[in-house]
């Protein structure tokens, strides 16, 4: 187990050792939310890294990663604790079989944590040996209002109240990262008790350094190429703009075709990996694409 | 200034911070972000957590911790800049006491400015002639932009029928239609037993009697999403239209209304506000383009673009309410007609045209928007508007294949 960082710098360098290359602002998030025990609420487009984040903060600090996936329909039988019926069935009829059915007794006996089957929530709650685990609830806004209600008592004070047996306190409170893709807003009542970050594109400069680090064995120039057209896409009225996650599959599928530098014909015929709307793609095809190229071309010469 | 000073947590520092933190929480909660008692504790446990270091690292601590919305990155950035900056803050107010004192070099305004100014400023200003700010207010307006402004005087109506009408409205039964969800709730008809509760009432009789109880998929109400045209030719339809909307949004959740007319305004948050005098007029002063111009396409591709995935999931039914007089129909109104229809549950367009017997769409813009709508219904009156009420809260799969062009003409 790593200690937690001592400085916003401490934080960059820990991403950082993962090949996460975060701007200061999220590190300055994630350094309090993990100085001040506080869940991190990270909202932004699809394919920015949010859901990275939670990965790289477990593996570096070597916690237990404990995810949820969020979806309609998601209830506490699935996301907190569920009883194991057929279990408590079978002692209830062991009991009866012994012929001493205290009723009080047996109400006490079947809702133990013995017959408990414990959910991510309540998982995450446990003492590990390895320190308080990293709880990631993805994709919050998937789920109904509902369920939000929920984690509001998880996400204050760390507990979750089981009725028949009581609270269960974390010992530790574990390390929450909650993301969203802001296909609804999620209440501010949930809001209030994180650390918000908006997790935007990155800037070419450090999105080039992603790139580096990510697809090694690329080629200076081509990955510069990637990313002035990944960003220029970006200026494009475009239904949805590529994100991080799609310039390096991009990057990684010009490799893969042994191309040093971006050239129309390759641009057109990989655009789906970068696009995933036909009408974007369509828009892109032939001549706009060559044009933007040529434009960068321009920039990077002016720029040498 | 605090942001420069380095960390020397003595108790006069600290108070002195805390204090600071204070007005300037104080000055954001005045332009409108919620900021609680609760955040300003975690602003200065955040702050002498980290440490001062830089002025950007108290800007990103203090973004962490009282921004929880993207659109309040703004407001939080204007606030942030004008309350720390070194002597520029005492300078203001300076120059606020006295208005004829020479400033520094005008600034190019920056968004949320305006807000912010008057947040921080509320105290100094209210000192002023009340006279001499109306006449600056009324200046900003002039200069602001080339494009018709037009406000809507709502107080054309006569009272009588407004009233009239709003009681009718008041007295609809609201749409009550439903969508099954994949949440599980307790339903005697159910297929799913539902173990934890069976488990529960065997345990009253210790074991001998189990009674199954089961579990059903539950309903909800889906997202509501009205798109109002306020252009000119539909003048005498939106207001009341609005008061349709207001009682929608007072008696449901998740009703999203936008307007537009030569742009799209979001109107929701205005309409949630009880009064409905104060909600309309809310409306209207949100709105830039109220009856001008009509660009139905450009409208509707601003919605796609930026609203359609925060609003129109969980199965949402979108009510599209325009004459469809378009003039500059191009492939591009098909387009995002039908872009709109396939990002949403039940596309439903509402047309006061259709009042008149023997309409034919005609007009090229209602000609191309058509077959992109599940259902296609007048709305001029208040009966029509009953009838919309009683056709929204029809159960059934809702999502009807598309062509309402072919019950029209058969109409």
């Amino acid at each position: 187990m790593t200690k937690l960082p001592t400085s916003i710098d401490a934080t960059q360098d820990l991403l950082a050792k993962a090949d996460y290359l975060a701007d200061r602002s999220l590190a300055t998030v994630l350094f309090l939310a993990l100085r001040m025990g506080r869940p991190i609420f990270l909202e932004g487009e699809a394919g920015v890294g949010k859901t990275e984040i939670a990965k790289v903060l477990s593996a570096t600090l070597g916690r237990k990663l404990i995810r949820l996936q969020c979806y309609e329909g998601l209830d506490v039988g699935s996301a907190v604790y569920e009883w194991n019926y057929a279990a408590q069935m079978i002692a209830i009829r062991l009991a009866e079989a012994e012929g001493t059915v205290d009723r009080a007794r047996l109400t006490h006996d079947i809702f133990s944590e013995e017959f408990l089957i414990k959910r991510p929530l309540l998982q995450a709650l446990e003492p590990d040996t390895g320190g308080a685990p990293v709880l990631l609830i993805d994709e919050l806004d998937r789920t109904d209002e509902a369920f939000e209600a929920f984690l509001l008592e998880v996400l204050a004070d760390f507990q979750v109240t089981v009725p028949e047996m009581g609270t269960v306190k974390a010992a530790q409170p574990p390390i929450v990262v909650i993301t969203s893709n802001r296909t609804r807003e999620i209440h501010d009542a949930l809001k209030r008790r994180c650390l918000y970050h908006w997790v935007d594109y990155p800037s070419a400069e450090r999105e080039t350094a992603i790139v580096r680090t990510k697809v090694p064995g690329i080629a200076a120039r081509l990955s510069e190429e990637i990313v002035r057209f990944v960003q220029a896409l970006r200026r494009e009225d475009l239904f949805k703009a590529p994100g991080v996650a799609e310039t390096l599959d991009w990057a990684g599928a010009l490799t893969e075709l042994d191309a040093v530098a971006l050239d129309p014909a390759t641009v057109s015929d990989t655009l789906g990996v970068l696009l995933k709307y036909q009408d974007d793609i369509a828009r892109l095809q032939g001549s706009r694409a060559s044009e933007l190229i040529a434009r960068l071309r321009a920039d990077m010469t002016a720029a040498e | 200034m605090t942001s420069d000073s380095r960390s020397e947590t003595n108790d006069k520092d600290t108070g002195r911070l805390a204090d600071n933190i204070v007005y300037f929480a104080r000055a954001l909660r005045r332009a409108g972000l919620p900021v609680g008692p609760g955040a300003v504790i975690d602003a200065v446990e955040a702050l002498s957590a980290a440490g001062v270091g830089t002025r950007d690292d108290v800007y990103w601590i203090l973004h962490a911790v009282l921004v929880k919305r993207r659109e309040h990155a703004a407001v939080f950035d204007q606030a942030f800049r004008i309350f720390f900056r070194r002597r520029g803050y005492l300078d203001q107010l300076m120059s606020l006491m006295m208005p004829q004192a020479p400033g520094g070099p005008p600034e190019p305004p920056r968004p949320a400015a305006a807000r912010v100014n008057d947040a921080l400023f509320e105290g100094v200003k209210d000192r002023l002639k009340r006279e001499e700010r109306e006449t600056e207010i009324v200046a900003k307006l002039t200069a602001s932009d080339a494009e018709l402004l037009q406000k809507k005087d709502f107080a054309q109506m006569s009272a009588a029928e407004i009233e009239a009408a709003r009681a009718a409205i008041r007295r609809m039964v609201l749409p009550l239609d439903t969508v099954r969800t994949r949440r599980l709730v307790p339903d005697r008809r159910g297929r799913r037993i539902d173990m934890r509760r069976t488990l529960r009432a065997s345990l009253a009789s210790g074991g001998d009697l189990i009674d199954l109880k089961t579990l059903g998929p539950g309903e909800r109400m889906p997202p509501l999403v009205a798109l109002l045209d306020v252009s000119g030719s539909m003048g005498e339809y939106t207001r009341l239209f609005l008061h349709f909307l207001h009682a929608v949004t007072d008696a449901r959740k998740r009703v999203h209304s936008f307007l537009f007319g030569t742009r799209l305004t979001n109107v929701s948050r205005a309409l949630r506000t009880k009064d409905p005098d104060a909600a309309l007029a809310a409306c209207s002063a949100a709105v830039p383009d109220w009856s001008g111009g009509t660009r139905i396409a450009t409208s509707l591709a601003a919605f796609n673009k930026q609203w359609a995935r925060r609003v129109l999931g969980q199965g949402a039914v979108v009510l599209l309410i325009t004459d469809g007089l378009e003039r500059d129909t191009d492939a591009r109104l098909a387009f995002e007609m039908d872009r709109l229809h396939r990002s949403c549950r039940r596309l439903v367009w509402l047309n006061p045209l259709l009042r008149f017997d023997g309409f034919e769409p005609k007009a090229r813009g209602v000609r191309a928007m058509l077959p992109h709508v599940d259902e296609f219904r007048p709305i001029h009156n208040l009966d029509s508007m009953a009838a919309l009420v009683r056709a929204l809260s029809e159960h059934g799969d809702t999502r009807r294949p598309g062509d309402a062009r072919r019950r029209v003409l058969a109409a």
